[in-house]
């Protein structure tokens, strides 16, 4: 019996010992921290993307405890972060517009037409610099996903070789607009529906050759629209998202089905 | 037997199927195109527009810059386009199509130059269009120019050809000895070079022979017989292998006082003092295992590549893959309508078994990349950066000293696309650096 007890009670005893030991050390060297980090750190998301433009969520919960940063900048947890932050920082929140990254292009495998077999390493930005890529088109998507590898958070998808956003899970880091080197990717406001998907700045017949979605800049949208919110430039018709109501029309005057409708979600 | 050789560095096969087949010449083609990017440098600006009449040897594309060499037309014939085209560098630059009338009228510029300084020779070889003709295209005339305070005193003549198939410099020794020797003594004359070395690999023993004719006429000439070994023609490895003077990295031959040519350039020059001709044709090697006769042909610089095979009796069946350049480090082509360029040499076309790329397996960190690289780098850790995307990594490992000869990927056992991956982690520290 006293073979186990030696050991338990010198175990004890060193563990009340050590335990003290750190008590007094936790006590002796304290460092006083700003309890709002911490606050701040837990009501962000965690992601740690760095699109806020620090080096992460603890860097930006510290920024915004001492007062040095906007607390608007995180839009992967949109506005309910920045609620719960004006909260803990006792300020007021203003609204922010939530954005969704949009993929400029509608040149899936069906859509365009295909330059050369591409047998080297499967990154778009290596794709690119030969000839541009497989793809005819050398302004459109180069469909070997390195969007999709930089998301942090699963919202990109390739699907015939086009990179597309799941509205849903996209949080607006912007890691997909840096990593694709055709910088179609462009970041839009959420409740905007009507986007037009090209960045061919061909004049309209080659940009057809290549591809059979392509804007061919031919201005009826823009005519067609009552908010003058679409211009034409270099053969490729842009929509002002400030200026644009939703209501449709470019769509279906569109002759190559280069404006894509997106079912807003909730 | 060979003396010094650099570290590093693979045995290729040969292939030089050519070695003995004499340049033939071909028709003119019914149209050419010329784009107004041949060199490293500057981008020339066409100065011709859409309805000129050109002549040979006419001045077609020109820059300011001084780092950069004029484009000459090839033909005689109306300009039919100016505007950005397709090219073999894989991206649309602004190019001059040119329809040929066949009559080939020189233009009255075409006159031999006078040349009675170091500053007129200067300008004498960048107005012939020079650039380096053994592959990299750098303008010619600004290795004649040494920087201030840097004494010139070794020529070095790159007769290497270390890359497989190509046979266009050997047939240059065999066919136009005469061009090589006077070349070589103008450039000597002009730029008061003391010592004068050829580095030829010693799988061309008729090309030795020959210059060694000419070397014994010459006590300022020796000839080097180098190992035949891959990258044994790269810049450092050549001056190293023949001078034993090591070029630093991020430095230039004339750090080290040499100045490195082509044969065929010297060949060039030598010619051009003669006539006045400006740089419009090229000698190049056609073959692969799908090319019906392997040749080597003199080729109009501007000529499609459809037609460069066409004088090569065509494709034994369709090709799978085509290289522009040799086969470590030349560019596939996609298109058969690009046009020939002043410092293609090679045009190669091959089937899928010798074409086709292998898969990937992953790093076994056998350490023979790390064997062969002649720049001493660790091709393996770099690898393993770039697919990590790591910035710091690629600078760790000095991305930017690799020179892209293609020996580690030659070497790999688990075939990874090692000199791929260094171009893109290239990329992204260019991308990095212009960011800040």
């Amino acid at each position: 019996m006293s073979a186990i007890l030696i050991p338990i009670l010198a175990i004890a005893g060193l563990g009340l010992i050590f335990g003290l030991g750190l008590a007094f050390a936790s006590k002796k060297f304290e460092v006083k921290v700003d309890p709002k980090i911490s606050e701040v750190r837990e009501v962000l998301p965690g992601a740690n993307c760095g699109a806020c433009g620090y080096t992460g969520c603890d860097a930006y919960a510290e920024a915004v405890a001492a007062g040095d940063a906007a607390i608007t900048l995180c839009p992967v947890g949109g506005e309910d972060v920045i609620n719960s932050m004006a909260e803990v920082m006792g300020i007021e929140a203003k609204a922010v517009e939530k954005m969704v990254a949009r993929v400029n292009c509608k040149g899936s495998w069906e859509n365009v037409k295909i330059k050369f077999d591409y047998d080297g390493i499967i990154d778009c930005e290596s794709a690119a610099t030969l000839y541009g890529g497989p793809s005819a088109c050398a302004y459109g998507c180069v469909g070997m996903g390195t969007c999709v590898k930089a998301c942090n958070f699963g919202a990109l998808v390739l699907e015939n070789g086009l990179a597309k956003v799941i509205d849903e899970k996209c949080s607006a880091c912007g890691k997909c607009i840096e990593a694709c080197p055709k910088r179609i990717i462009e970041l839009v406001p959420a409740k905007s529906q009507y986007t037009v998907l090209c960045s061919n700045l061909e004049k309209g017949g080659e940009a057809k050759k290549k591809c059979e979605v392509a804007c061919i800049g031919c201005g009826k949208c823009m005519k067609e629209c009552p908010f003058e919110a679409i211009t034409v430039k270099n053969f490729c018709a842009k929509i002002d998202y400030e200026k644009c109501k939703n209501c449709g029309k470019c769509l279906k005057v569109c002759p190559t089905n280069a404006i894509h409708k997106f079912v807003p979600h909730k | 037997m060979f003396g010094r050789m650099f570290k590093g560095g693979v045995a290729v096969p040969h292939r030089k199927n050519t070695a003995n087949c004499e340049t033939i010449g071909m028709d003119i083609p019914t149209k050419i195109v010329i784009p107004m990017v041949q060199h490293i440098g500057a981008p020339c600006q066409p100065t011709v527009k859409k309805g000129d009449t050109v002549k040979v040897g006419q001045v077609i594309g020109d820059s300011d810059a001084f780092v950069s060499a004029p484009i000459h037309s090839s033909v005689s014939g109306t300009v039919t386009n100016v505007g950005p085209m397709l090219a073999a560098n894989g991206s649309h630059v602004v190019s001059v199509e040119i329809e040929t009338d066949g009559k080939q009228e020189v233009h009255e510029s075409v006159v031999p130059p006078e040349i009675n300084n170091l500053q007129e020779f200067v300008s004498a070889i960048r107005k012939s269009g020079l650039v380096g003709l053994g592959g990299a295209g750098f303008p010619t005339h600004i290795k004649m120019l040494p920087p201030k305070g840097k004494k010139i005193d070794m020529l070095v003549i790159n007769a290497a050809e270390c890359e497989p198939y190509i046979t266009a410099d050997y047939r240059e020794c065999i066919e136009n000895s005469w061009s090589i020797i006077s070349g070589i003594n103008i450039v000597v004359e002009h730029m008061g070079i003391e010592q004068v070395v050829i580095g030829v690999e010693d799988n061309k023993p008729e090309a030795i022979e020959v210059l060694a004719k000419i070397a014994d006429k010459n006590d300022k000439i020796s000839i080097k017989k180098l190992k035949s070994l891959y990258p044994q023609g790269a810049e450092k490895m050549l001056i190293y292998a023949t001078t034993g003077r090591k070029v630093p990295p991020g430095k230039l031959p004339s750090d080290v006082g040499c100045v490195v040519m082509n044969i065929t350039s010297v060949s060039f020059v030598a010619d051009y003092i003669k006539t006045g001709m400006p740089l419009i044709k090229k000698r190049i090697t056609v073959d692969g295992s799908v090319v019906f006769n392997p040749s080597n042909v003199e080729v109009l610089i501007g000529t499609p590549l459809e037609e460069v095979f066409n004088r090569c009796g065509g494709f034994k069946k369709p090709p799978y893959k085509i290289i522009m350049g040799g086969p470590m480090m030349g560019v596939a082509q996609y298109s058969l309508q690009t046009s020939v360029i002043k410092n293609t040499n090679a045009l190669l076309a091959f089937d899928k078994v010798e074409g086709d790329l292998p898969s990937e397996s992953a790093c076994i960190r056998c350490g023979k990349c790390v064997e062969v690289c002649p720049m001493d780098l660790l091709p393996l850790e770099i690898n393993r950066a770039v697919v990590g995307k790591s910035v710091e990594g690629l600078n760790k490992f000095k991305v930017m000293d690799c020179i892209e000869c293609g020996s580690c990927s030659f070497v790999c056992p688990a075939k990874r696309h090692l000199v791929q991956s260094f171009r893109l982690g290239k990329g992204i520290v260019r991308k990095q650096a212009a960011k800040k």
